[in-house]
C-alpha cells in the first residue's frame, strides 16, 4: 500500500484503512514494548556487569589503604590524607553494623513467615502451621474455639521493618561502593602528584558541582520513606493473605505465593468474576471519558475562539467557575441532582434511575463527567488554537478548501499532535477517575454477584472499597498492581503509536 | 456587469451564511452555559433554603435565609469550623514544604547534569503510575509505627512527601529560561546554589505562584486519605470528608441545605483561586509539547 493507492481511495475506505491500521499496530506496539523491557533489562545487567568489574579493578590497582576500605570503610580515605571522609564513611558503616545487630536482623530472620506465634505446645511456629495445628485440633475435637495461640509478632511490623531493613541495606551497599571509588580516586590524585581533595573543598562542592545532592537529598529520602516503602510494602502484601481473618496484632498472616493472584484471574470464580467486569468496565469508561472530554472541549474551544464570537472572556469565565469548584462539590451535587427521588426527579415529577440502574447510571457518569471535564479541555486547547500559524488557513483557503476541511487538514491534526501528552495523561487519569465514579454512584449499583463492588466501580475505586470497607488488603495490593501494570502499558503503548515516539529521547 | 452582480450575490449569500452559522454558535454557547450553570445556581439556592428536607418540588426555595450558614459554624455535632481550622492548617504547611519541594526537585532535573539524572526521571515516571493510594494501607501503619496515628501531622506529610513526583509541571518552565543566564552567572564566579536562589528564582514568580496555589487547593478537595486515616476521630477531619459525612443516610434529610452552605463557603476562595491561577495551568500543562 503506498500513497498513490491510499489517495485513490473514497472517503469509507480511508476511515476504514486507518482503524485497521490502528489496530494492526497494537502488536507491532507491543513487540516494542518487549524489546524496551528486554532492553532495560540487559541495561541492567550491563550496569551491574561494570560495576563488578570496576569494583575488581579498583581491588587489584589499590593500595593497602584502598584495599583495607574494602573491609573497613573510610580506612582508604583516611590513609589518603582525606581524615574527614573517612570518618564519615568509617561512622556509616559502624552505624549500620549496629543497627543490623540491635534491630534489621531481627526483623529480616522473621521475614520467611512474617513473624511467629506460641502454640499450645509451647513452642515457637510460623503462622501458617499455627493455624494448620489449630485447626487439626479444632477438627479433632470438634470444639468451635479452640486456637489459644499467643501471637508473638506483628506481622505488620516485622514486614515495615523488614522492608526499611532492606531500604537502609540498599542505602548502606551504595555508600559502601562509593567509599572504594572515592578512596581509588583520591590515590590516583596523590599518584599524579596533586593534593587530594579536602573537606572543606569537598563540603563546598555541595553547593556547587554537586548541587544535585543537597536539593534531592530531603525530597527523595521524604520520598522512600512515604512513597516507596508504602509501596513495596503493598507489593509485599499482594503476596500475604493479609485480609479480614488474618489482622494484626490479634492475628499473624503469611506468604501464599501468587494465590492471590490466580484468586484474582480464575480460582476464585466470585472475584474473578467481578474482577472481568470492573476491568472490562474500566477500559470502555477510560475511552469514552477521554474522547468524548477531549473531541467536545476542542469543539468547545473552537466556538469561543470563533472569530466573529463576541464576549469570549465571558464564556470562557463561565466555563471556567464550573471547573474551579472543588470536584466532590459538584459531583455530590450531582448525585441528588439525579438521585431516584430528589432533585430534578422530584421538580419534574418522574422517577428516572439515572443512577440507579446500571446502563442508566454508566452513561450518566460518562455524562456528567464531560460536564466535569469539558472546561479543562477547552482551557488547554483555547491556548493552542491561537498558537497555529495563521498563514496555514490562509493557503488552505486559497486552494479552495471549506471550513470544515480546515478543521480535519489544519486544525484537528495541529491539536492532535501537540495535545498527545495531554491525551496520554487524561486517559492514565481517567482509569485512575476515583471522584466521578465515587462522589456520584460509590460504585453502585451493587448486585449481589459482584464482590465488593458495583457495576459502575472502577479498578481503583474496587481497591479503595476492598481497603476501607472489608479489609482485603492483599486482594487490594493485587488489583494495585494490575493498575500499575495497565497503566504503565497504555502510556508506552500509546507513545509508541503517538509521533510523540519521535522525541522519546527528550522525554526520558 | 454580469459577472461582478453575481460576485456580490454570492458574497452576501456568503456573509448570511456566516450570520447564520454564527446565531447557531450562540444558541450553542447559550444552552450549554445553562447546562453548566445550573448546578451552580441550584446549590446557592439550596443554600438559602429555609425549608428543610433533601429536595423540593421547586426550583427557588419559598422562604430564603442564612440560617444554613449559621447552623454550619455553631452546630456541634459537625463542627464545620473546627474542619476549616484543619483543613487551612494543613493546607498551609503541606504548600509550603511540597512547594519548596517541588522547586528543588524540578531545578535539579531541569538545570544540572549528573550521572544518575535520568535513572531519578525514570524512577519517578514509574512511581507516578501506581495508583496514588494503593499504598494508602501501608502508609497508615507507617504512621501508626510513627505515633502520628489520627493526626493532622500524618496528612501533611501524605500530602507533602510524594509531592516531588509533580514536578514536571515546574521543570518544563524551569527549561525554557535561557541557560545563558546561567552560564554567565558561572563566569562570574556564582555558584549553583547562588545562581538557583539569587537568578533562577528571581525569575520564576509564575511557577511558583502555580505550585502553591496547586499544593495549596489540594487538601481542602481530599477525600480519599482523609476518610482512612481519621476514621471515626470526627475532630481531625477535613472539610472534604466532614461535608460528605453530613451526607450520610441518617443526617442527610436535616443537613442537606446545611452541606449545601459549607460547598459555597469552600467553592468560593478555590473558585478565585483557580480563576487567578488558570493562565498559569494552561501554560504549565501545555508549555513543554509545544515546545516538543
Amino acid at each position: 500500500m503506498d500513497y498513490l493507492d491510499y489517495v485513490q481511495m473514497t472517503k469509507g475506505q480511508r476511515a476504514v484503512y486507518r482503524v485497521t491500521s490502528f489496530f494492526k499496530g497494537i502488536p507491532g506496539a507491543l513487540v516494542h514494548f518487549f524489546q524496551l523491557v528486554g532492553f532495560f533489562i540487559k541495561k541492567f545487567f550491563v550496569w551491574v556487569g561494570n560495576g563488578f568489574k570496576g569494583y575488581g579493578s579498583r581491588f587489584s590497582k589499590g593500595d593497602a589503604g584502598t584495599k583495607l576500605s574494602f573491609l573497613i570503610m573510610g580506612v582508604g580515605n583516611m590513609a589518603h590524607k582525606q581524615i574527614g571522609k573517612g570518618l564519615i564513611f568509617l561512622a556509616a558503616e559502624v552505624g549500620y553494623i549496629y543497627f543490623m545487630c540491635v534491630f534489621g536482623m531481627n526483623y529480616l530472620s522473621k521475614l520467611y513467615s512474617i513473624g511467629v506465634q506460641i502454640d499450645d505446645a509451647g513452642t515457637m511456629v510460623d503462622g501458617a502451621i499455627g493455624s494448620q495445628r489449630a485447626l487439626y485440633t479444632k477438627n479433632l475435637l470438634g470444639v468451635e474455639s479452640i486456637s489459644n495461640l499467643d501471637t508473638l509478632d506483628n506481622s505488620n511490623q516485622v514486614l515495615l521493618y523488614a522492608v526499611l531493613t532492606l531500604i537502609v541495606t540498599v542505602a548502606f551497599f551504595a555508600l559502601y561502593i562509593a567509599n572504594t571509588k572515592s578512596s581509588f580516586a583520591a590515590q590516583e590524585l596523590i599518584a599524579a602528584g596533586k593534593k587530594p581533595i579536602s573537606f572543606v573543598q569537598e563540603a563546598k562542592s555541595f553547593l556547587d558541582e554537586r548541587f544535585h545532592v543537597t536539593l534531592l537529598t530531603l525530597p527523595v529520602l521524604l520520598l522512600m520513606v512515604f512513597t516507596v516503602l508504602p509501596i513495596v510494602f503493598t507489593i509485599f502484601m499482594a503476596f500475604t493473605n493479609y485480609d479480614k481473618e488474618h489482622q494484626p496484632p490479634g492475628s499473624l498472616y503469611w506468604w501464599v505465593g501468587f494465590d492471590n493472584f490466580a484468586d484474582v484471574f480464575y480460582a476464585n470464580p466470585m472475584k474473578s468474576e467481578t474482577f472481568g467486569k470492573i476491568l472490562i468496565w474500566t477500559l470502555v469508561w477510560a475511552v469514552f471519558a477521554t474522547f468524548t472530554n477531549y473531541i467536545f472541549g476542542i469543539i468547545l474551544a473552537l466556538m469561543i475562539n470563533k472569530k466573529d464570537i463576541k464576549l469570549k472572556a465571558f464564556w470562557r469565565t463561565m466555563f471556567v467557575i464550573t471547573a474551579a469548584v472543588p470536584q466532590f462539590v459538584t459531583l455530590l451535587l450531582m448525585r441528588l441532582l439525579l438521585g431516584d427521588n430528589t432533585g430534578l426527579n422530584a421538580m419534574w415529577g418522574t422517577s428516572y434511575p439515572f443512577l440507579s440502574d446500571a446502563l442508566w447510571a454508566r452513561i450518566t457518569v460518562i455524562v456528567v463527567n464531560m460536564w466535569v471535564g469539558i472546561p479543562y479541555t477547552m482551557l488547554i486547547t483555547s491556548g493552542l488554537l491561537m498558537n497555529i500559524p495563521e498563514d496555514l488557513y490562509e493557503s488552505a483557503r486559497i486552494d479552495g478548501a471549506n471550513a470544515f476541511q480546515q478543521f480535519t487538514k489544519i486544525t484537528f491534526p495541529y491539536i492532535f499532535f501537540v495535545t498527545t501528552p495531554y491525551l496520554i495523561t487524561t486517559f492514565v487519569g481517567n482509569i485512575n477517575n476515583f471522584n466521578v465514579i465515587y462522589f456520584l454512584t460509590s460504585g453502585g449499583p451493587s448486585p449481589s454477584n459482584y464482590y465488593q463492588a458495583g457495576q459502575t466501580d472502577l479498578l481503583v475505586t474496587w481497591l479503595y472499597k476492598l481497603t476501607v470497607n472489608s479489609s482485603d488488603f492483599n486482594l487490594a495490593a493485587v488489583i494495585g498492581i494490575i493498575v500499575f501494570i495497565i497503566c504503565a502499558l497504555g502510556s508506552l503503548i500509546t507513545f509508541n503509536m503517538s509521533k510523540a515516539s519521535k522525541n522519546e529521547e527528550e522525554f526520558s | 456587469m454580469t459577472n461582478t452582480q453575481s460576485k456580490s450575490d454570492m458574497q452576501t449569500g456568503y456573509a448570511a451564511k456566516r450570520k447564520l452559522a454564527n446565531i447557531v454558535v450562540y444558541i450553542i454557547l447559550s444552552v450549554m452555559v445553562v447546562i453548566w450553570i445550573f448546578p451552580i445556581i441550584w446549590l446557592i439556592l439550596q443554600s438559602l433554603r429555609g425549608e428543610k428536607g433533601i429536595s423540593t418540588k421547586y426550583l427557588i426555595p419559598h422562604q430564603i435565609t442564612f440560617d444554613n450558614y449559621v447552623t454550619l459554624f455553631t452546630d456541634e455535632r459537625f463542627p464545620f469550623g473546627q474542619w476549616f481550622v484543619n483543613t487551612l492548617l494543613v493546607a498551609i504547611f503541606s504548600c509550603i514544604i511540597s512547594t519548596l519541594f517541588i522547586l528543588m526537585i524540578s531545578y535539579a532535573f531541569s538545570r544540572l547534569r549528573f550521572k544518575s539524572r535520568k535513572t531519578f526521571l525514570n524512577f519517578g515516571l514509574i512511581l507516578g503510575m501506581f495508583p496514588g493510594f494503593m499504598s494508602m494501607a501501608a502508609t497508615y501503619n507507617i504512621m501508626e509505627v510513627f505515633g502520628l496515628k489520627q493526626s493532622l501531622v500524618a496528612l501533611v506529610i501524605v500530602y507533602s512527601a510524594g509531592a516531588g513526583l509533580g514536578y514536571q509541571v515546574a521543570k518544563g518552565f524551569f527549561d525554557t529560561i535561557p541557560r545563558s543566564l546561567d552560564e554567565a552567572a558561572k563566569i562570574d564566579g556564582a555558584t549553583r546554589n547562588q545562581i538557583f536562589w539569587q537568578i533562577i528564582l528571581p525569575l520564576s514568580k509564575p511557577i511558583i505562584v502555580y505550585t502553591a496555589l496547586t499544593t495549596f487547593i489540594g487538601p481542602w478537595a481530599d477525600y480519599i486519605f482523609v476518610s482512612y486515616f481519621m476514621k471515626d476521630n470526627s475532630e481531625k477531619y477535613t472539610v472534604a470528608y466532614g461535608l460528605y459525612k453530613m451526607l450520610e443516610n441518617q443526617t442527610i434529610n436535616d443537613y442537606f441545605t446545611v452541606f449545601c452552605a459549607g460547598a459555597v463557603v469552600i467553592a468560593i476562595p478555590i473558585t478565585i483561586l483557580f480563576v487567578v491561577m488558570q493562565r498559569f495551568y494552561v501554560a504549565g500543562v501545555t508549555g513543554g509539547a509545544v515546545k516538543g
